[in-house]
């Protein structure tokens, strides 16, 4: 078991998030930067999609009662253990007793602590992601709170070093020139509009959590109106309300929506959202088909490099 | 819609026949080429497949549903086997506050209101807002309504509301803008059941007023696990 002894602002359990029922307005959920999720996961010694903890801007203490092994990934929350500070992006074994402890985020938003063998809730629909609006899955359907306790799986901590991610895999942080793929509904956008959405810096609202980033900056101008009849979402879609401000929309969002979608970003470049903060400079470049696969096939290539330097002891 | 989904619209409008071509489409892809598509959500006009462009192409997959879309027939989906459930639904009180409302602004007694909502045979256009959350096409024009000016912070499991042409049954508590006229006590979302979802896409709605004593008791049974919904399977 994990105690929880401070929950943190907002910490949930997450997976690879569930799939397959979008049809019966299910949303995905699941770790908000995919990336930095998967690359704890990977060294903790896990499947990349085990199920770990998504902390958010600042703290969080959690007392293990059994020796685990662990990892830190995304977000700097200048994590300790047992009062010694433990580096982002490294896996150590936790002694039973141990606690590890969260304060503000140095940088980025969200950090992954991901505990070898996964957080044990129970499944629902294939997925332990929480989707808090909703109350599934996760811990009782919701953030976790003071007095928690997460269950562990029953096999014993392995025997393993401390370790850390090779610099060259560490994501980095910089300009936020997020990729997209223009439409579904572009065409209700003028070509002002989409010169607009293409041309200019958007900057963070306040207003931005696991469901979508709402961003401020030049209002995008639509041809025929902001309201369509609605169709489906994905994480990553542009939806521009009728005020002509973009919200990207992330991994917990609706099913379906009602606003027009004048492009999509593409998921390598979803992660470096998650991580924005109010204030945060955002500027959209168009790209092509081939382009965003070939990004895909780059981010599948960094786990299993990931992967390989974790279980060939490059990664130390 | 990004690289893993491909969006084919069939209309831009609320319209049964524009409905029943995506019903058609859906059930069309997912027997054709449910190898290469992950996911398939239909919606009132459009059809979102998701697939994953490293395995399958986009351009493969596009050519594929155009190769379908060519063999559509005019009537496409006016005729696909959609099962019908009956759900019984306890109109107006407490379970349906806004009801007395809507009866007032078309100048009907609510009892009219009742009758009319209860008359018609309904088809799950689309699931989407929550979880297992039905919109349902075929409201009575003259019952036709707009939304509440400020959607209410909470709105009850198994309330079914109106929302201009629509009516629609919210499966969680959540907040909600729709006029509220009743409430089912069937559990539209359930993941501790076998089949989570009451609902899919095509399913055919008929509401069957009870008055509240029968809610209570059904909404008892509910809460217990023993309330199976009546259903009626096939049938065009």
């Amino acid at each position: 078991m994990i105690a929880v002894l401070r929950p943190g602002v907002l910490t949930t359990v997450q997976d690879a998030g569930r799939r397959g029922h979008r049809a019966s307005g299910m949303p995905v959920a699941g770790a908000a930067d995919a990336r930095a999720f998967a690359l704890a996961n990977l060294l903790a010694g896990n499947a990349w999609d085990a199920a770990a903890l998504e902390l958010t801007l600042s703290g969080g203490a959690f007392r293990f009662e059994r020796e685990a092994y662990v990892a830190l990934g995304g977000a700097d929350l200048r994590a300790t253990l047992d009062g010694a500070a433990v580096e982002p992006w490294s896996a150590f074994p936790v002694p039973s007793g141990g606690v590890l402890a969260f304060r503000s985020a140095a940088d980025g938003v969200r950090a992954y602590l991901a505990v070898h063998g996964g957080i044990d809730v129970p499944p629902v629909l294939g997925s332990r992601s929480t989707y808090v609006r909703a109350g599934v899955g996760g811990f009782a359907g919701r953030a976790l709170a003071g007095g928690d306790r997460l269950p562990l799986p029953a096999a014993p901590a392995p025997r393993l070093p401390p370790r850390r991610l090779p610099a060259r895999l560490v994501p980095r942080s910089g300009a936020l020139r997020l990729r997209v793929l223009p439409g579904p509904q572009d065409d209700r956008f003028t070509r002002d509009g989409l010169a607009t959405f293409l041309g200019s810096a958007y900057t963070v609202t306040n207003r931005n959590d696991r469901m979508g980033y709402q961003l401020e900056g030049p209002s995008i101008e639509h041809a025929n109106g902001a309201d369509i009849v609605s169709d489906a979402l994905l994480p990553g879609a542009v939806q521009v309300p009728g005020n002509g401000l973009p919200i990207v929309l992330m991994a917990d969002c609706q099913t379906t929506g009602g606003y027009p979608k004048i492009a999509a970003v593409i998921g390598p470049d979803l992660p470096a959202l998650a991580q924005a903060r109010r204030g945060a400079e955002v500027r959209f470049e168009r790209c092509t088909m081939a382009e965003a696969v070939a990004a895909v096939r780059r981010e599948r290539r960094r786990l299993r490099e990931a992967a390989a330097a974790v279980a060939g002891g490059e990664a130390r | 819609m990004g690289e893993q989904g491909l969006v084919v619209e069939l209309g831009d409008a609320i319209d049964p026949a524009v409905n029943a071509r995506v019903r058609w489409l859906a059930r069309a892809v997912v027997e054709r080429l449910g190898a290469e598509v992950l996911e398939v959500v239909p919606t009132y006009r459009s059809l979102l497949l998701v697939h994953d462009p490293v395995r399958v192409p986009r351009a493969r997959l596009a050519a594929r549903v155009r190769s379908l879309l060519a063999r559509m027939p005019a009537d496409a989906g006016r005729d696909l086997p959609g099962r019908l459930v009956h759900v019984p639904a306890c109109y107006g009180g407490a379970h349906g506050p806004d009801l007395d409302e809507v009866a007032r602004l078309h100048g009907l007694s609510p009892a009219a209101v009742v009758e009319r909502h209860a008359a018609a045979t309904y088809v799950v256009y689309m699931l989407g807002f929550t979880p297992g959350f039905a919109y349902l096409g075929g409201l009575d024009e003259g019952l036709a309504t707009p939304r509440l000016a400020a959607p209410r912070p909470r709105v009850e499991p198994g309330a079914i509301g109106i929302a201009g042409t629509q009516t629609g049954i919210y499966p969680v508590a959540s907040p909600g803008g729709w006029r509220i006229v009743a409430r089912t006590p069937l559990r539209l979302f359930d993941a501790a059941r076998p089949s989570p979802f009451l609902f899919a896409a095509g399913d055919r709605v008929r509401f069957e007023p009870v008055d509240a004593a029968r809610f209570d008791l059904l909404a008892r049974d509910a809460a217990a696990g023993r309330l199976a919904p009546e259903i009626e399977e096939g049938g065009g």
